[in-house]
């Protein structure tokens, strides 16, 4: 395959050094002058110095019979701009923009970048894997830590969501305190019927914490 | 008409404080807010210190509400980003995006963005002002107010400034409307 790289960083660079490896012909766009140098002088002769957004530089590229461009510069509006030129001017079959602002994924999908890859929101994704997002959000404790005045927010995965209070089968040693719906509080009682985006504020001994955890935000 | 401005240069504080002084609502966006020193102190509109291609930046300087955008920074790829940001994220009716380079400007003519260019408006007075003087460029090149009284002693200092007067008023003349190239309305895609 022909694939034409925009930007000589460290992550274009990486691609194309893998790129090469796997036999694909590959051209680098880069404008920094004396990394253009340092790549060649590694890579070969595969590395246009010049800005990666211009027509006339895609064209030097050989972006005409490219079958695959990929923008990975740091700069959002770069990428795009390039994706852009590459698509209208020279019809390139695949454009794929590297994206660092996780916004800009639908607007460049909208503008018919073909494949947008955005590590933030990649990592963002292991990180919010790793730690449950939702948990139980200890306000105090009382009695040395024996018991626990702790928050639940009620979202539309929660178990609870559309049950009423008196349904609940709270585990023992644990109690509601408070409901705060839209952001007043109010007296629990045993007919109110859960709805997305209640807080649930509930007096808990620490062995019970667990299962109200589960009971209340779920898994 | 709500009108926000990307970029508080020379251009863009020009710009928003003549439509100020029209009675236009401006907002004026920049990542610097030094630059909000260029607007004049009587200045009635908004500033938003940011980054005018965040799209939280856009909204909270009320993108979602404006008649008009322009794009106005000394970047052409953060102009196109900005302005198809507004376009397609926020549905702003018109977006102008100043765009140096010709060739791209045509290429984003052809997807729904105003574009105006200071390489084509220079070059173009010029040309005028070249074969037929400074009076026919509409404005764009100014003739002198005064005859330089030596000439002989400094004929390149004055030939230069000339040049340079001409070259700042062309500047300053781009929120002309009729200079704007506008786009084909075209929604989006390629």
């Amino acid at each position: 395959m022909y694939v034409v790289v925009v930007g000589g960083g460290n992550v274009g660079y990486y691609l194309t050094k893998e790129l090469l490896a796997a036999g694909h012909e590959v051209v680098v766009i880069e404008e920094d002058a004396a990394r253009a140098r340092q790549i060649a002088d590694e890579l070969g002769s595969i590395v246009v110095a010049n800005d990666g957004c211009e027509g006339r530089y895609q064209a030097e590229a050989g972006m005409g019979r490219a079958d695959v461009m990929a923008s990975v510069t740091g700069d959002d509006a770069v990428n795009l701009a390039a994706c852009q030129i590459a698509k209208m001017r020279f019809n390139v079959p695949r454009s794929i923009a590297r994206i660092n602002d996780p916004k800009n994924e639908k607007l460049f999908r909208q503008l018919a970048i073909d494949e947008t890859v955005s590590p933030t929101r990649s990592i963002l994704g292991v990180i919010e894997h790793e730690i449950p997002v939702h948990d139980l959000l200890h306000l105090a404790e009382l009695e040395g830590g024996d018991i626990q005045i702790v928050e639940a927010l009620i979202d539309a995965d929660s178990p609870v969501l559309g049950r009423e209070l008196r349904d609940l089968n709270l585990p023992e040693g644990s109690t509601i305190a408070v409901l705060i719906r839209d952001e007043r509080p109010q007296s629990p009682r045993s007919d109110t019927k859960l709805r997305v985006g209640d807080k649930v504020l509930a007096v808990t001994s620490a062995n019970g914490e667990a299962e109200l955890r589960s009971l209340l935000i779920g898994e | 008409m709500r009108v926000i401005i990307v970029g508080c240069g020379r251009v863009g504080a020009r710009v928003a404080a003549e439509l100020d002084s029209r009675g236009e609502h401006v907002t004026v966006i920049d990542i610097n807010p030094r630059a909000f020193s260029r607007l004049p102190p009587g200045f009635g509109g908004e500033s938003v210190r940011g980054n005018g291609t965040d799209e939280d930046v856009m909204r909270s300087a009320g993108a979602e509400q404006a008649d008009i955008v322009m794009a106005l920074t000394e970047g052409d790829n953060r102009n196109a980003l900005a302005a198809q940001l507004a376009k397609h994220t926020f549905g702003a009716p018109r977006v102008i995006a100043k765009i140096n380079d010709p060739l791209r400007g045509e290429a984003y003519r052809a997807l729904g963005v105003e574009t105006i260019c200071r390489t084509i408006i220079l070059a173009d007075a010029l040309v005028v002002a070249a074969r037929e003087g400074a009076e026919a460029t509409n404005g764009f090149v100014e003739p002198p107010t005064a005859e330089p009284r030596h000439r002989a002693h400094a004929p390149n200092a004055a030939a230069n400034r000339q040049v340079r007067e001409a070259m700042d008023a062309a500047e300053d003349q781009t929120a002309e409307a009729t200079i704007v190239q506008p786009g084909d309305g075209q929604q989006g895609g390629l």
